[in-house]
């Protein structure tokens, strides 16, 4: 197959994604990328700087930084991953997923309250 | 035998199969380092009050490190971006640049890894406590540059992490380098060498993964997350190197290959961008 050709097949691949991820669509997409990659940069500095101030307490700090941290993540997700025009199924499978990650979090953090036995050992 | 659904989307999935199986893949890797940092949480919270060491790690390598990272993550996908567009020489220098950005992370964090193996803290049976650079180990005596603040009382604590870095971060009594110990004369930032001799030792430990429990977990967390960096590089290379002679015989399919490889950095990056702030910052 001469380059052309290739290049073509390729340029329609369109119906493998299925959905925006045609040539013209990953053009306009190009402009987006760069947006989160400034978005990225930014978010990054900020945490860094946000970690010098004294929120006053420290579960605050810790929540500046996680959130800012999950905004960033989004951004990832969303846009470099193609989630936010995905096919149903990816979402389900990624549904399931943050089901049982959501339960991993919640067990340990249970496991934090007052009178468990991390806290008894002390 | 044809691997089927390599480009034409599976009638009832919608998806050509190899995404659907990065996916599954990723999804298995969040439960993954999902329960390290559960593991992490137990830890910190488990530890003693004032325990926890704060500012053992570079703030400005992690920082360069982490933009190092979101750099690689917008060159994959606009490597990939260039391939729908056909314009297979941006692709490549895109992905060069991923791969380098990839190796240049790991030279950092191996430096990092380096000098944390090069850190000593030494209690001496005297119960005074040197923290700092090894310069010299011989079997009659260690020869130590030591960090400011870095030598002191052995704090008389039960807690075994309280012996360790959370330790030498601590404020309690001190005792001067220079009254303690025989210097070298050597001068380095302003402090001087000190030389220990083995014979005067309790202990001597590097700060490895160890040396405590935040140790332990900060280089299981970003041991793994390097092997992953490693991986997908690898992965990254042998398709732009030896695996692009399929951009020429099947372009849909060599096009995918960057999608799929691509999603795997992603989350290579998603996955540094909690690290960061858990290990370095808070």
């Amino acid at each position: 197959m001469s380059n052309h050709t290739a290049q073509t097949a390729a340029a329609s691949g369109g119906h493998a994604h299925g959905h925006g991820h045609g040539p013209e669509e990953v053009s306009k997409a190009v402009r987006k990328y760069l947006l989160v990659f400034a978005a990225l940069l930014v978010g990054t500095i900020v945490t860094v700087l946000a970690s010098y101030i004294d929120f006053g307490h420290p579960g605050i700090n810790i929540g500046v930084a996680l959130f800012i941290a999950i905004v960033k993540a989004s951004l990832v997700a969303a846009y470099f991953m193609h989630l936010i025009d995905e096919r149903k199924l990816i979402y389900g499978l990624l549904g399931a997923t943050a089901f049982f990650f959501t339960g991993l979090m919640y067990f340990t953090l249970w496991s934090l309250e007052p009178g468990s036995f991390i806290h008894l050992k002390h | 035998m044809d691997i089927p659904y390599t480009t034409t989307p599976r009638e009832d999935t919608g998806l050509y199969n190899a995404k659907v199986g990065i996916w599954l893949f990723l999804a298995s890797e969040v439960m993954l380092f999902g329960a390290l940092f559960s593991s992490y949480i137990l830890l910190r919270v488990g530890a003693a009050p004032g325990t926890w060491p704060h500012g053992l790690l570079n703030v400005p390598l992690g920082t360069i490190n982490t933009l190092v990272l979101i750099c690689s993550s917008v060159t994959v996908v606009l490597g990939w971006a260039s391939l729908k567009m056909n314009r297979f020489d941006r692709y490549r220098i895109y992905q060069t640049i991923t791969v380098l950005c990839a190796l240049l992370f790991l030279c950092i964090k191996s430096f990092e890894y380096r000098d944390k193996f090069n850190h000593y803290e030494i209690i001496k049976k005297d119960g005074t406590v040197v923290d700092g650079h090894l310069i010299e180990k011989t079997k009659d005596y260690y020869i130590i540059h030591p960090l400011p603040k870095a030598t002191k009382k052995s704090m008389e604590s039960e807690h075994p992490a309280a012996h360790s870095g959370a330790a030498a971060a601590n404020e309690h009594a001190t005792a001067t380098a220079a009254g303690e110990h025989e210097a070298t004369g050597e001068h380095a930032g302003g402090a001087e060498h000190v030389k220990i001799m083995v014979s005067d030792i309790e202990r001597a430990q590097n700060y490895g993964p160890w040396h405590n429990t935040y140790l332990a977990i900060y280089f299981t967390l970003t041991g793994l997350h390097a092997l992953h960096v490693l991986g997908g590089a690898l992965v990254i290379l042998y398709i732009l190197v030896p695996g692009a002679k399929m951009w020429k015989t099947d372009p849909e399919r060599y096009t995918n290959r960057i999608e799929i490889s691509g999603l795997f950095w992603h989350f290579v990056d998603l996955v540094w961008i909690f690290l960061f702030p858990v290990l370095y910052l808070l």
